[in-house]
């Protein structure tokens, strides 16, 4: 389904600031898994999201989906294949515009948009069945301006939206991590239906280490823009929260190790 | 009555005006100074034209397609050459300055007696007065030339406006509305939010000049000045239309548009009357919306201090 083959993203390149997001990361999903991406701050988890979805073109190497190369697309053609949910809750709607505007769009996504009134009643009719499946009671609301709405509310409707029409990837980059914890809930178990029942193919990061192992079927751990670990299938079912912490845990110290060795040779050789 | 005939009839003009800045400034947010230049060439181009024999309607249609161009060009330097955009916007203006000149030969072309699109209504109306060149409006008596203006223009205003209304509620009308709010949102809907600016603009200074090319065609000439401080002004006349009807709906901010720029013009007519200084108009202007655009939080900020102050009594 998703190749991504040896892919690298510097910003900033040949300067101090210099940052190396990614190095040669390649990671291949297979179609209908879930997958969870873990790392610590700053391990290139987001990036990797976004050179997915395109918000920027990488430095080399190929992404393919369903065989198509996409790596050199546009962020906004790559969005008919791949469904998007932000961290930041309001990044995924206008808020100005009503809930029923919003998804109107999300209707159509990737395709034409005709000079066709697009808000009609028999359309409202059909958002207003689908968003009652969210229990917020929002079905009622539909002209009211989304930015009137809680963020756990324009999250859940920003994950209806990105799987409206069914993407062929889904993309959830900490989604729920800006919600107070009761809608980080709902939005997180909203999620597991939602990609039961279309059958999704999705990719998500997550700080949560408990969503990490309740949710998906394959963990994939990060490190200074690499890929450390990947825990899938058999592995993957033994796998529990205090497993995660000690891979971190190594992680972590076989890098201070390494520092140290690092600053002991400085200190000894030059 | 003349007076206020005249305001009406300017108001509904540059109400198209209007129409186009609200494109551009409360649809996709951008502050597009091309109006300035864009509304003096529809003005321009349709002058030449008209005075060179052409069909008064083909002119002004011709008008329209340079204000396309014009706005289009500013998208381009925007979207395209990564140019801020008041930069942008000031860099065509700038440009359309000599296109105009170019355009006219000279900096005025007066327009008398030649045709304009409001002529067929002045036919109509005289032939409904039976042949006089006054009629009675509610007891004034009113040249015929004069309410021929007021009627084609206020059709075309309308018809503008119901068009308009509706297109923005369309498919792609709800993405154009929404590029302004979230381009990120609009990115990942699979639309270019960069080709929604450039179209966006594009069809904004349509309006503008086909606004100015009307404009002309009533006042009987065209001059290289007359754009200068005509965005302002339509600001003004935006925000006057948003406080007089809201912005609940489409329907609402584009009548809340016209109004307001008949009603800015109303007040501008007054003014004068009362003695103001036509060199002082676009000081006044610009100090309205000055206010207009600080008001709102000044009286959040006053209204905190109010509660402070009042708090503080209440607990002496
Ligand atoms: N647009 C950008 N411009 C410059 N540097 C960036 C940009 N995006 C990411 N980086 C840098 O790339 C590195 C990886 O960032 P990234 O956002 O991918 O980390 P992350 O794993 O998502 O971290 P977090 O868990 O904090 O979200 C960081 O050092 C970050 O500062
Ligand atoms: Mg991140």
């Amino acid at each position: 389904m998703l190749t991504i083959n040896n892919i690298s993203k510097t910003f900033f390149p040949g300067t101090i600031n210099e940052v190396k997001a990614l190095r040669k990361v390649s990671l291949q999903i297979k179609e209908g898994s879930f997958t969870a991406i873990i790392g610590t701050n700053g391990s290139g988890k987001s990036t990797l999201l976004n050179a997915i979805a395109g918000t920027f073109i990488p430095d080399e190497g190929s992404i393919k989906i369903d065989g198509t190369e996409i790596s050199r697309w546009p962020e906004y053609k790559r969005a008919r294949m791949i469904g998007r949910v932000f961290q930041n809750p309001f990044a995924g709607s206008a808020a100005d515009m009503t809930i029923a505007e919003n998804i109107v769009m999300a209707m159509r996504r990737g395709q034409s948009r005709p000079l066709k009134i697009a808000v009609h009643k028999n359309i409202k009719a059909a958002i207003a069945e689908k968003v009652q499946m969210l229990k917020m009671g929002l079905e009622d609301r539909l002209d009211n301006p989304i930015g009137t709405l809680s963020g756990g509310q324009r999250q859940a409707l920003t994950l209806l939206m990105a799987t409206w029409l069914k993407p062929k990837l889904l993309l959830l980059d900490e989604h729920t991590a800006a919600l107070d914890p009761k809608s980080a809930a709902k939005v997180a178990e909203l999620t597991k239906i939602i990609i039961e029942q279309e059958k999704l193919t999705a990719l998500m990061v997550t700080h949560s280490m408990q969503q990490a192992v309740d949710l998906p079927d394959r963990i994939v751990m990060m490190h200074r823009g690499q890929i450390v670990e990947d825990l899938r299938d058999e592995m993957k079912h033994r796998v529990r929260v205090p497993d995660l912490l000690e891979t971190f845990n190594i992680i972590q110290k076989r890098e201070l190790f390494d520092e140290s060795v690092a600053r002991l040779m400085k200190e000894q050789y030059i | 009555m003349n007076l206020v005939i005249g305001a009406f009839t300017i108001g509904l003009i540059l109400s198209l005006l209007s129409l186009g800045m609200l494109i551009s400034f409360k649809m996709i947010k951008f502050t597009d100074i091309t109006v300035d230049g864009s509304i003096t060439l529809g003005a321009s181009l349709t002058a030449v034209l008209i005075a060179t024999g052409w069909n008064p309607w083909l002119a002004t249609l011709m008008a329209f397609f340079a204000g396309l161009l014009a706005g289009a060009i500013t998208g381009v330097l925007h979207t395209k050459f990564k140019i801020q955009e008041i930069l942008a916007g000031i860099l065509m203006m700038t440009a359309l300055y000599s296109i105009n000149l170019r355009i006219m030969g000279r900096s005025n072309i007066p327009l008398l007696d030649t045709g304009s699109v409001s002529s067929q209504t002045e036919q109509l109306l005289t032939t409904i007065s039976g042949g006089a060149d006054k009629m009675n409006v509610f007891g004034w008596e009113v040249p015929v030339a004069d309410m021929g203006a007021l009627f084609s223009s206020l059709v075309l205003s309308l018809l503008l406006a119901i068009v308009l209304n509706y297109f923005l509620k369309t498919h792609f009308g709800t993405v154009l509305r929404a590029t302004g709010n979230n381009p990120q949102m609009v990115r990942a809907q699979g639309v270019n939010n960069n080709t929604m600016v450039v179209f966006s603009l594009a069809l904004s200074n349509g309006l503008v000049a086909l606004s100015g090319a009307i404009l002309a065609q009533y006042q009987g000439f065209a001059d290289v000045q007359m754009g200068i401080g005509m965005m302002v002004w339509g600001l003004a006349s935006i925000i006057i239309g948003e406080a007089l009807v809201g912005k609940s709906s489409i329907g609402m901010t584009i009548t809340g548009a016209i109004l307001g720029t008949i009603l800015f013009r109303l007040l501008i007519a007054i003014a004068l009357r009362w003695g103001l200084n036509p060199n002082d108009l676009k000081l006044v202007t610009a100090v309205f919306v000055f206010l207009a655009l600080v008001a709102p939080a000044m009286f959040k900020n006053l209204g905190k201090r109010l509660q402070k102050v009042r708090s503080h009594a209440n607990n002496q």
